[in-house]
C-alpha cells in the first residue's frame, strides 16, 4: 500500500467479503468437480478411494516407468546422461531401442549379485536381531501397567526426534578406535589395545539394529497388547505352566506382529546406504551403496536405474511372500 | 459321606461332621478401593452343586477367580481339600474353570482347544483322541472338531469352553455362566447332562449364573450374592420358600411385599397390620421382632387365592381388589390386580380349565387371600 491508513476499495471489499468469495469461488468449483467426476460414473467415494490411486500413480507409477526406461537406455557423455528409447530417424522411421545390456551386466558381474546377496544378509540378520531385542521390549511393554504403556511407547519413538544421520554420526563416536567403548574398556585395564568396530559389519549390525528397532517393537507390541488374558489364564487353568503358555499361546498369536515387526525391518534395512556408508568397511558393500557410486560417481544411469529395478522387483517378490506370510499367520491367529 | 446315613437325602451340610471340600474364610477382594468380594464365608461339600445366585457386578466371577487362583484375596483365607491356596498358582490347582468369556485359543480347532489340557497332564495319544471325541458327542458338537472356534455361533463356542473344563474331570469345576448362551432345549439338555456327569464324576461344581431357574433346578445349595455379600445360602428350596431378606425374596421368583407393624403376637402366631393391604395379616408362628419394629410381610403370587366371592373366614390375609391386567402363560395366568389403595399385586392362577364362561377377567371385582403359613415375615 502506497498511502499509509488507505485501502483501496476494491482490495477493502475483497478483504471484508474474503470468506463468503472464497465459499462462492469454491462451491461452483467443488460442483463442477464432482460434476466431471460424476460423469465418469465417479461417486464422492469413489472419490475418496481414487486419491490414493492418483497418489500411487504420480509418486510411484510414473517415476518408476521412467527409472524402467533409463534402465533400457545406453549411458552417454551427454545431458542427460541417457540416450532416448523413442528416436525418429530419416524422418519416417519410429525408431525403440531398448538395451538389455544393463541386466546382463548385473548377472554377469559379480561384484551386483555379491552386493544384494550382501544386502539381504545383512538385512536379515539385522532384522532377526531386531526381533530377539525387540520381541522382549515389545511383550514387557504390553505387560507393564496400563498408565505406563503410553509413557514406554513414547521413549519407544522419542530417538525419531533426532535427525537419523545425527544419530548415525554418534555411533562412530561410541565405536571408534579412540571412541568410548574402547576408552572405557582400556580405562578399566581390560583390554590393552583398542578393538577395531568401526568400519566393520559388526557396526553396520549394531546401526542397523539401533536404527531400526522401532519398527519392530511398535507391530509387536501392538499384537502383544491386544492379546487377551484370559487365553493365558485359562491356558494356567487347565495345567499349562507360564514358559509352555508363552510357547504354545503368546507366541503363535503374535506371529503377525513378528512378520509385520520383521518385514518393516528387512524391507528398508535391503536398500540402507547410509549406514553402511559411515560405520561399515570393506565386506559391508550393499546395494544401497553400488547405486550411489554408479549414479553420482559413474555417471552411469542406466546400471543404476537397473539395479534399482532389480532390487525393486526383489522387495515386491518378498513383499508378496510376506503377504503370504501374514495370511498365513492371520488365519492362524 | 462315606459313613452311612440314615438318610438319603444328599445335605452334608446339616452334618456338623461332615469336612467341606471348599472352605472360604472371610475372604474379602478389593480392586483399589472397591470393595468386590465383601467379608465371605462359605463352605462348599464335595459332590455338591453349588450355585452363586446374584445380578451383574456382585461380585460373582471375582470369587470363582480367586478359587481358580487368578486373583489372590485381599484378606481372608481359602482352603480347598484341606490345603490353603494362598500362593498357589492356577496351574498347580486341582480346579477347572470354564470363563465367562469362554477364553477358547483362537488359533486351536476346537479339538486341540479341547484336548489342551489333557496334552498338560501327559495323558497318552490315543486316550486324548477318545476323551476328546467323547466330551465332544456329549455336547453335541462331534461334527465340529475340526472347525475354528471363530467359525462356530457364540452357543457353540459355549458349549466348546465347557467341553474343554469337564474333559480333565478334575475334583472342582468352576463354571462361570456356563449355559448362558445356549437355547431352552439345549440348556435343559445340558443342563440334565451336567447333573449326569457329577453324579457318574463326584465332581464338586460351582456354578456362577443370574438365572434363577437355572440355580433352581441344578443346585443343591444356592448362594445368594448381592454387593459382594452373601446374603443367604441355602437349598433352592430354602431360598425360595424362607429367604431371610427382602432382597433374596425379591431376586429369585416374583413376590408380593407388605410393609407392616405387628399389632398382636404371641409365642405361636403374630398378627401384622399393613395399610397398603388393608387387613391384617396372619401368619402361623412367631417371629423375633421387636414389638414395634418396621417389617415386610412377603407372599408368593402362586399362593395368592383370587376368587369374586369372599373367602369364608375373611378377618386375616384378605383383601379386596380390581384385576387391572392379565398375561396368559398357557400353564398358567399372571394377573395384575390393584389393591383398593392402590398397590399392585401379582397373582398367579394355575390354568386347570381348558375353557370356562366364568373365569375373572378384565375389571373383575376380586378377593386376594392366602393361607396363613404362606407369608413370610422379613425384618431386613
Ligand atoms: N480387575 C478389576 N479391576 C477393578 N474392578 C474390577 C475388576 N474385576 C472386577 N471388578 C469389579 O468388581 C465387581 C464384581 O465383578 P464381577 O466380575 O465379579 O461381577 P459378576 O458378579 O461376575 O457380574 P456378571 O454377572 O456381570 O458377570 C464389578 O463391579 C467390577 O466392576
Ligand atoms: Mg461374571
Amino acid at each position: 500500500m502506497s498511502r499509509a491508513g488507505y485501502v483501496p476499495l476494491g482490495e477493502r471489499m475483497a478483504t471484508a467479503s474474503e470468506p463468503l468469495l472464497r465459499t462462492l469461488v469454491r462451491l461452483p468449483l467443488l460442483r463442477w468437480f464432482f460434476n466431471t467426476l460424476g460423469r465418469f460414473a465417479i461417486s464422492g467415494r469413489g472419490a475418496v478411494v481414487l486419491v490414493p490411486y492418483a497418489w500411487l500413480l504420480l509418486f510411484f507409477a510414473i517415476p518408476f516407468v521412467i527409472v524402467l526406461k533409463i534402465s533400457l537406455a545406453d549411458q552417454v557423455i551427454a545431458q542427460p546422461p541417457y540416450t532416448a528409447l523413442v528416436q525418429w530417424t530419416e524422418d519416417t522411421y519410429l525408431q525403440i531401442k531398448l538395451n538389455l545390456g544393463n541386466y546382463l551386466f548385473l548377472v554377469q558381474d559379480a561384484l551386483y549379485w555379491k552386493a544384494y546377496l550382501n544386502s539381504v544378509k545383512i538385512a536379515f540378520i539385522s532384522a532377526f536381531v531386531c526381533l530377539l531385542i525387540g520381541y522382549p521390549m515389545a511383550y514387557a511393554m504390553a505387560r507393564a501397567e496400563e498408565s505406563w504403556r503410553n509413557v514406554l511407547l513414547m521413549l519407544v519413538v522419542l530417538p525419531f526426534w533426532t535427525s537419523f544421520l545425527l544419530r548415525v554420526y554418534a555411533w562412530i563416536g561410541i565405536l571408534n578406535n579412540t571412541g568410548l567403548i574402547n576408552n572405557w574398556l582400556i580405562a578399566a585395564g581390560i583390554i590393552d589395545e583398542p578393538i577395531t568396530m568401526i568400519r566393520t559389519n559388526f557396526a553396520v549390525y549394531i546401526g542397523i539394529v539401533y536404527s531400526y528397532l522401532p519398527f519392530m517393537i511398535l507391530p509387536l507390541y501392538s499384537t502383544l497388547e491386544k492379546l487377551d488374558n484370559t487365553l493365558l489364564e485359562a491356558a494356567a487353568d487347565l495345567g499349562c505352566r507360564p514358559f509352555e503358555a508363552f510357547l504354545t499361546i503368546t507366541l503363535p498369536l503374535s506371529m503377525p506382529g513378528v512378520v509385520a515387526g520383521f518385514s518393516l525391518v528387512f524391507i528398508p534395512a535391503l536398500g540402507e546406504f547410509v549406514i553402511p556408508d559411515l560405520l561399515g568397511g570393506k565386506d559391508s558393500l550393499m546395494i544401497g551403496h553400488v547405486l550411489w557410486d554408479e549414479f553420482f560417481a559413474n555417471r552411469a544411469w542406466p546400471v543404476a536405474s537397473a539395479v534399482a529395478i532389480a532390487m525393486l522387483t526383489l522387495v515386491l517378490l518378498l513383499m508378496a511372500g510376506q503377504r503370504k506370510l501374514e495370511e498365513k499367520a492371520e488365519t492362524a491367529a | 459321606m462315606a459313613e452311612a446315613k440314615t438318610t438319603t437325602a444328599f445335605e452334608p451340610w446339616t452334618d456338623p461332621n461332615a469336612v467341606p471340600y471348599i472352605e472360604i474364610r472371610n475372604v474379602t477382594k478389593k480392586f483399589g478401593e472397591f470393595v468386590a468380594v465383601d467379608n465371605v464365608s462359605l463352605n462348599i461339600y464335595k459332590q455338591e452343586l453349588f450355585c452363586l445366585l446374584g445380578g451383574s457386578g456382585c461380585g460373582k466371577t471375582t470369587l470363582l477367580r480367586m478359587l481358580a487362583g487368578f486373583e489372590e484375596p485381599t484378606s481372608g483365607q481359602i482352603f480347598i481339600d484341606g490345603q490353603d491356596m494362598a500362593g498357589i498358582a492356577p496351574y498347580r490347582r486341582p480346579v477347572n474353570m470354564m470363563f465367562q468369556s469362554y477364553a477358547l485359543f483362537p488359533h486351536m480347532t476346537v479339538e486341540h482347544n479341547v484336548a489342551f489340557g489333557l496334552k498338560q497332564d501327559n495323558v497318552p495319544k490315543g486316550e486324548i483322541a477318545d476323551r476328546v471325541a467323547k466330551i465332544l458327542e456329549l455336547v453335541k458338537l462331534g461334527s465340529f472338531g475340526k472347525r475354528k472356534p471363530h467359525q462356530l455361533s457364540g452357543g457353540q463356542r459355549q458349549r466348546v469352553a465347557l467341553a474343554r473344563a469337564l474333559v480333565k474331570q478334575p475334583k472342582l469345576l468352576l463354571l462361570d455362566e456356563p449355559l448362558g448362551a445356549l437355547d431352552k432345549k439345549l440348556r435343559e439338555s445340558t443342563q440334565f447332562e451336567l447333573m449326569k456327569i457329577q453324579d457318574q464324576l463326584g465332581v464338586t461344581f460351582v456354578v456362577v449364573t443370574h438365572d434363577q431357574e437355572e440355580a433352581m433346578t441344578l443346585s443343591s445349595r444356592i448362594g445368594v450374592m448381592n454387593h459382594g455379600r452373601i446374603i443367604q445360602t441355602g437349598t433352592p428350596t430354602e431360598i425360595y420358600e424362607f429367604p431371610n431378606s427382602r432382597f433374596v425374596a425379591d431376586f429369585v421368583g416374583t413376590v408380593n411385599m407388605f410393609p407392616g407393624r405387628i399389632v398382636d403376637e404371641d409365642n405361636d402366631y403374630v398378627r401384622i397390620g399393613c395399610d397398603e393391604a388393608a387387613c391384617t395379616i396372619f401368619i402361623n408362628h412367631g417371629v423375633a421382632a421387636p414389638p414395634n419394629a418396621e417389617l415386610w410381610v412377603a407372599v408368593r403370587p402362586e399362593k395368592i387365592h383370587l376368587t369374586r366371592e369372599a373367602p369364608a373366614d375373611a378377618r386375616d390375609n384378605c383383601v379386596r381388589g380390581t384385576v387391572d391386567g392379565i398375561a396368559y402363560m398357557g400353564d398358567m395366568s399372571i394377573y395384575n390386580v390393584r389393591l383398593d389403595s392402590g398397590k399392585m399385586i401379582k397373582v398367579t392362577q394355575p390354568n386347570l380349565i381348558r375353557h370356562s364362561e366364568d373365569t375373572i377377567t378384565w375389571d373383575d371385582r376380586v378377593f386376594l387371600h392366602w393361607h396363613a403359613s404362606s407369608g413370610v415375615v422379613l425384618t431386613l
